[in-house]
């Protein structure tokens, strides 16, 4: 039972069906967040793996990951910290895709990054076209700040779990919590069950 | 990577408000008294939640400005005109209202010179290098004063960028470790710095990267984003710089 706040009313009379609980919408603003400084790795020393429990490693290069099947998508994303941004328009490649013809017993899939962050999922909420590895946003290359040159996009979950500077997968048929997780963040992170925080 | 974190249910508190005073023109401080608080660590934040009349739910993040050994809770809010929660909690709020909110959340962007003192881990005899840009300063006030009550020997040093002398943040907690730079307009018998914090005031009025600091930035998305750049290309490594950002909702980039 929430405490009704004295004089507190809300700004908009009519609220947006796409706006989950506790969160507001952003409007034309893309907030930036994130643990430590920007990495900037030169395309020619970037890849992108599949690595851990699978029937073999998977590795792209620049050029390999850049003639993979591509997708536009249109998503609203819901950050942790309470903003939300609608109809957001990226392009990249769906986990799918990447995942196709691999063989594997994995129910989990860490994503690693530059910079050392990581971020665990459910191997089933990057598949059947509910996750992406994105490299373009709204029309132009995504930007260093915002994960480019590739990050991964799931954004039925909060957005902490869309990975920036994403550089692969470890599958695994155990769940590790990534670094967000670890500090107390919510394992899954189902913006519309408000799983913000470990225990919600 | 720390892996000791506790995994424990935040559960929504209510907090007392014993005080709501304006800091500077933009700036309110709310002091809080919250049953049940569970202690926090200087850096970690917590979740407001506004509820209207009618089910409407709001919440926002708060840095902790105050340390762990203060028995009340401290908040900075910074007003951000047709901002929804701001202005209710620096107009509206006042003392003896109710409000909700959850905590001790973060466990990367803290530092406790006690941690460092009973820690006796190498880390914790490396210096700490803050970096604040406005309102960003709200944690590290909570650092500074834990450290000062602790009696703290890590050494410590904020270079602290505000608009003008006037919104300087908390400067009885300050202290010798801090220097402050003005951006807008300084007094004329100013003795301190002046502009923003670029290459040269960094090089010049921080912890040089050969005494490898660990190093906190906090402010606004920008000027967290170009800092950090710059630490990086002075020679910090990467893994040594923690960030935290201000004004989600209101700096675009």
């Amino acid at each position: 039972m929430s405490l009704v706040s004295r004089g507190f009313g809300r700004r908009e009379q009519r609220r947006d069906e796409r706006l989950p609980p506790g969160q507001y919408d952003a409007g034309d603003l893309f907030p930036v967040l994130s643990a430590g400084p920007t990495p900037r790795t030169p395309l020619g020393e970037w890849d992108l793996t599949l690595q851990g429990e699978v029937d073999g490693l998977r590795r792209w290069t620049w050029d390999e990951f850049r003639e993979l099947p591509r997708e536009a998508v249109s998503v609203d994303i819901h950050c942790v910290t309470k903003w939300s941004k609608f109809d957001t328009r990226w392009e990249g490649v769906a986990v799918d895709t990447l995942l196709a013809g691999v063989r594997t017993e994995a129910a989990y899939a860490l994503a690693f990054c530059d910079g050392g962050y990581t971020t665990n999922h459910r191997l089933s909420d990057l598949t059947d076209g509910r996750a992406w590895v994105v490299d373009t946003y709204d029309g132009q290359p995504l930007a260093p700040e915002h994960g480019g040159p590739v990050r991964l996009l799931v954004p039925h979950l909060y957005f902490w779990k869309s990975a920036k500077w994403l550089r692969g997968f470890a599958l695994s048929q155990f769940n590790e919590p990534g670094f967000w997780e670890t500090f107390g963040y919510h394992d899954r992170g189902d913006p519309w069950l408000e799983q913000r925080y470990s225990g919600d | 990577m720390a892996r000791a974190a506790v995994q424990r249910r935040l559960n929504w508190l209510r907090a007392t408000v014993l005080e709501n005073r304006p800091e500077t023109a933009r700036v309110h401080r709310l002091l809080l008294d919250v049953p049940g608080w569970p202690g926090h660590l200087p850096g970690q934040h917590v979740d407001l939640r506004l509820t209207a009349e009618d089910g409407y739910t709001a919440q926002r993040s708060y840095s902790v400005a105050s340390a762990p050994e203060d028995p009340r809770l401290h908040l900075l809010v910074e007003r951000f005109e047709g901002g929804e929660v701001s202005p209710y909690l620096t107009d509206e709020l006042r003392s003896g209202d109710l409000l909700e909110l959850r905590g001790p959340i973060g466990g990367y962007f803290v530092w406790s010179s006690a941690v460092d003192r009973d820690g006796g881990r190498a880390e914790g005899r490396r210096p700490v290098q803050l970096v604040a840009g406005g309102a960003g300063v709200a944690p590290f006030l909570a650092m500074l004063d834990h450290h000062r009550r602790t009696g703290g020997s890590t050494p410590v040093r904020l270079l602290y960028s505000a608009r003008t002398a006037d919104d300087v943040l908390a400067p009885d907690v300050l202290g010798p470790q801090t220097t402050i730079t003005l951006t807008r307009e300084a007094p004329s018998d100013w003795r301190g710095l002046t502009g923003r914090i670029d290459r040269r005031m960094l090089e010049a009025q921080t912890f040089a990267p050969t005494t490898r600091p660990r190093v906190f930035v906090c402010g606004p998305t920008s000027f967290v984003e170009s800092t950090a750049t710059t630490l990086v290309d002075l020679g910090h490594d990467p893994s040594w710089i923690r960030l935290e950002r201000f004004g989600g909702s209101g700096d675009p980039s």
